[in-house]
């Protein structure tokens, strides 16, 4: 009796260990290779020497054979590109502090005060996302010229806002409807003023909604190219994004080594930032509004 | 403590309006309670009078002060929702002091109350923690803690028990019971379980499609229903109508569309020869004895304590409800009689007709 049911778990298992091969693990392997393969082209790239890089019949492309490190030494101490990093942070740090305050406050008036024609005001917020930057660059020049912000970080500071508010909005609507309005209900009899709600109730309950809405805002901040490109000019002022194209590519020449390094470190602050926040978001949406 | 006055409310959602004219007067110490089907209304009235729905039209006073326009926070009052709406990222002791400290009453003065109102629910172990951690009964009483520290002029409960299973739901109706005769506090109560009402009432208004059905205390309630719907309401099984003809002679009996005629030992003030609705509780049907009419068991239900019967009587479904154990099966015939109150209702209007 024992002996057969020993056999028979073993059969179990050999059955089920092909099927996750397949459904599980296979693709996932093939999701992280896609995935990490380019950070590892960067990687590779960012430290060889350019003959290593340009003869393929010597060298293996996959492997780095004598690495250097003279694109990075000539990234940061030839180039502007501290300051290209920056300015992109500061960038990308503003926006989103000001992007998340407009978005809060918008978001809690057309969900929770129900003013006459809140959903049309959301309707409205929304759909102003929907415009794309590549028409609305031309006529923001005209303002940011009239503006004499041209050239300058506020410049971007407050034109990325236009698309970061219309996102972020529509992303806290959706969780300020999942915190119950008897409790702020509640609160209102307790004697809580809207404010004091807003700060003491609701955007504690909502911390998961902010953080992915600061998440998004400084991604898409961080990344943005044509903002960056038509409102700033000299080199000094540029983002990562808009400096590593126009200043490491001169005419037909690509320093490959360079760029590479330059997306490189440019990618490593979003990195980090999800690697840290995504513990904290899941931890507090394991232990948020349900009682 | 205060006194609630309702003076002829009426409240529109845009073109629907949902209370039609109510008028509900409660004293100072009262613990009244508003009852009805769901849809009603009666949480909307309770709404109002916390402050959280506007007033159409008509009065609401506070302690005689008119509070229309006044906002929850200036109503002095306190409120125990249905789903309990405690903060879930404060503590206990947080919840419970939130209202204080939005006050700026002083800590030792927040402490105090707070530990008083801990004591008398029994919550002193539970103040660090978390409402996650705490069981249904438990985040009630939380919530009741959180009502009683602030000593309002007016408690109001928005059927704090619905999420309670029974055994739990018995055990809390005595210590609210308790607790507001304790606090000789002003209480209006909502709900749609009509034993709560009547277990824990002072005065009950009974509401039906925004309209008032009748206000009285329980027995009241149980032994004089204003109406059909009163008296369909009130009363656990629901009382028996019988719809028939009031048959004049010597004495008063009941003739059923089938013919059979069941004898009545009182009557009501109709001409005879009237159709007549008789209400009969079902703990007021008799076995067997003199003047009985053949029924016949349809459901035959024991419970331990009482055997509940669905007996078909003239045509028409019966719900007894007899002390006693009986060994009948469905099928057997059963000899039934009226004793006790009977209810004389006017078919067409529903309302009560007075006995002769």
């Amino acid at each position: 009796m024992a002996l057969s049911s020993d056999a028979s778990e073993g059969m179990d298992y050999l059955e089920r260990l092909p099927r996750r091969v397949v459904t599980l693990y296979l693709p996932l392997a093939i999701f992280l290779f896609v995935l990490l393969f380019p950070f590892y082209w960067m990687t590779t790239t960012t430290l060889k020497p350019d003959d290593e890089l340009y003869d393929y019949a010597r060298f293996n492309p996959f492997w780095v054979h004598h690495p250097t490190l003279d694109h990075i030494h000539k990234l940061f101490f030839e180039t502007s590109y501290p300051f290209w990093l920056i300015n992109t942070m500061l960038i990308a740090v503003a926006s989103t502090v000001i992007s998340l305050i407009c978005s809060v406050c918008a978001a809690y008036g057309i969900e929770r005060l129900r003013f006459s024609g809140a959903r049309y005001v959301g309707l409205a917020i929304f759909l102003a996302y929907l415009v794309p930057p590549s028409i609305l660059f031309i006529p923001l020049a005209a303002i940011i010229f009239k503006l004499v912000l041209f050239d300058s970080d506020w410049a971007l500071i407050l034109t990325y806002p236009t698309f970061l508010i219309p996102f972020c909005t529509w992303l806290l609507m959706g969780y300020f409807r999942t915190i119950p309005y008897e409790l702020e209900e509640c609160a209102l009899i307790d004697g809580a003023t809207r404010l004091q709600i807003l700060w003491k109730i609701t955007l504690p309950l909502a911390v998961p909604g902010l953080i992915s809405a600061g998440i998004f805002a400084f991604t898409l901040s961080w990344n943005e190219f044509i903002y960056a490109l038509t409102f700033i000019s000299s080199t000094e002022n540029k983002t990562v994004p808009v400096g590593a194209i126009t200043e490491l590519v001169e005419g037909d020449v690509y320093h490959w080594g360079s760029l590479m390094a330059a997306a490189l470190f440019g990618s490593l602050p979003v990195v980090i930032m999800y690697s840290f926040f995504v513990e904290y978001y899941v931890s507090s949406l394991t232990g948020a509004v349900k009682e | 403590m205060a006194s609630v006055e309702v003076s002829n409310v009426r409240k529109s959602f845009g073109a629907l309006e949902v209370i039609h004219g109510v008028s509900i007067s409660v004293a100072d110490g009262e613990f009244v309670i508003l009852v009805g089907p769901s849809g009603c209304g009666k949480s909307t009235l309770l709404r109002m009078v916390a402050g959280l729905e506007s007033v159409t039209s008509g009065e609401l006073r506070i302690d005689g002060r008119v509070v229309n326009n006044v906002a929850p926070k200036e109503r002095d009052i306190a409120m125990v929702f249905q789903n309990y709406a405690l903060y879930p990222q404060m503590t206990v002791a947080k919840n419970m002091s939130f209202s204080l400290e939005l006050a700026r009453r002083p800590k030792d003065e927040i402490a105090d109350k707070v530990g008083k109102a801990a004591d008398i629910l029994g919550l002193k172990p539970l103040l660090e923690r978390y409402p996650r951690q705490l069981s249904g009964g438990q985040r009630q009483r939380v919530a009741m803690g959180r009502a009683i520290v602030r000593d309002p002029a007016v408690f109001l409960f928005d059927e704090p028990l619905s999420n309670l299973d029974a055994k739990l739901r018995v055990q809390m109706r005595a210590e609210i019971k308790a607790l507001q005769q304790r606090l000789a506090s002003t209480t209006i109560y909502v709900t749609h379980d009509q034993i709560e009402a009547m277990t824990m009432a002072d005065k009950i208004v009974v509401l039906h499609d925004g309209v008032v059905e009748q206000i009285g205390t329980p027995l009241e309630l149980y032994d004089r229903p204003a109406n059909l719907f009163v008296a369909g309401f009130i009363g656990s099984p629901a009382m028996n109508f019988i719809k028939a003809r009031l048959d004049g002679g010597a004495a008063p009996t009941l003739v059923a569309a089938s013919g059979v005629e069941i004898p009545l030992h009182a009557a009501p003030r109709v001409a005879p020869g009237s159709e007549v609705v008789v209400g009969v509780r079902p703990e007021h049907v008799r076995l067997g004895g003199e003047h009985a009419t053949p029924a016949r068991i349809m459901v035959i239900e024991p419970t331990g304590y009482e055997t509940q019967v669905i007996a078909s009587l003239a045509g028409q479904d019966v719900v007894c409800v007899f002390r006693e154990r009986l060994s009948g099966r469905p099928g057997d015939p059963i000899p039934l009689a009226f004793e006790g109150p009977l209810h004389f209702f006017d078919p067409q209007t529903g309302e009560a007709i007075a006995a002769a």
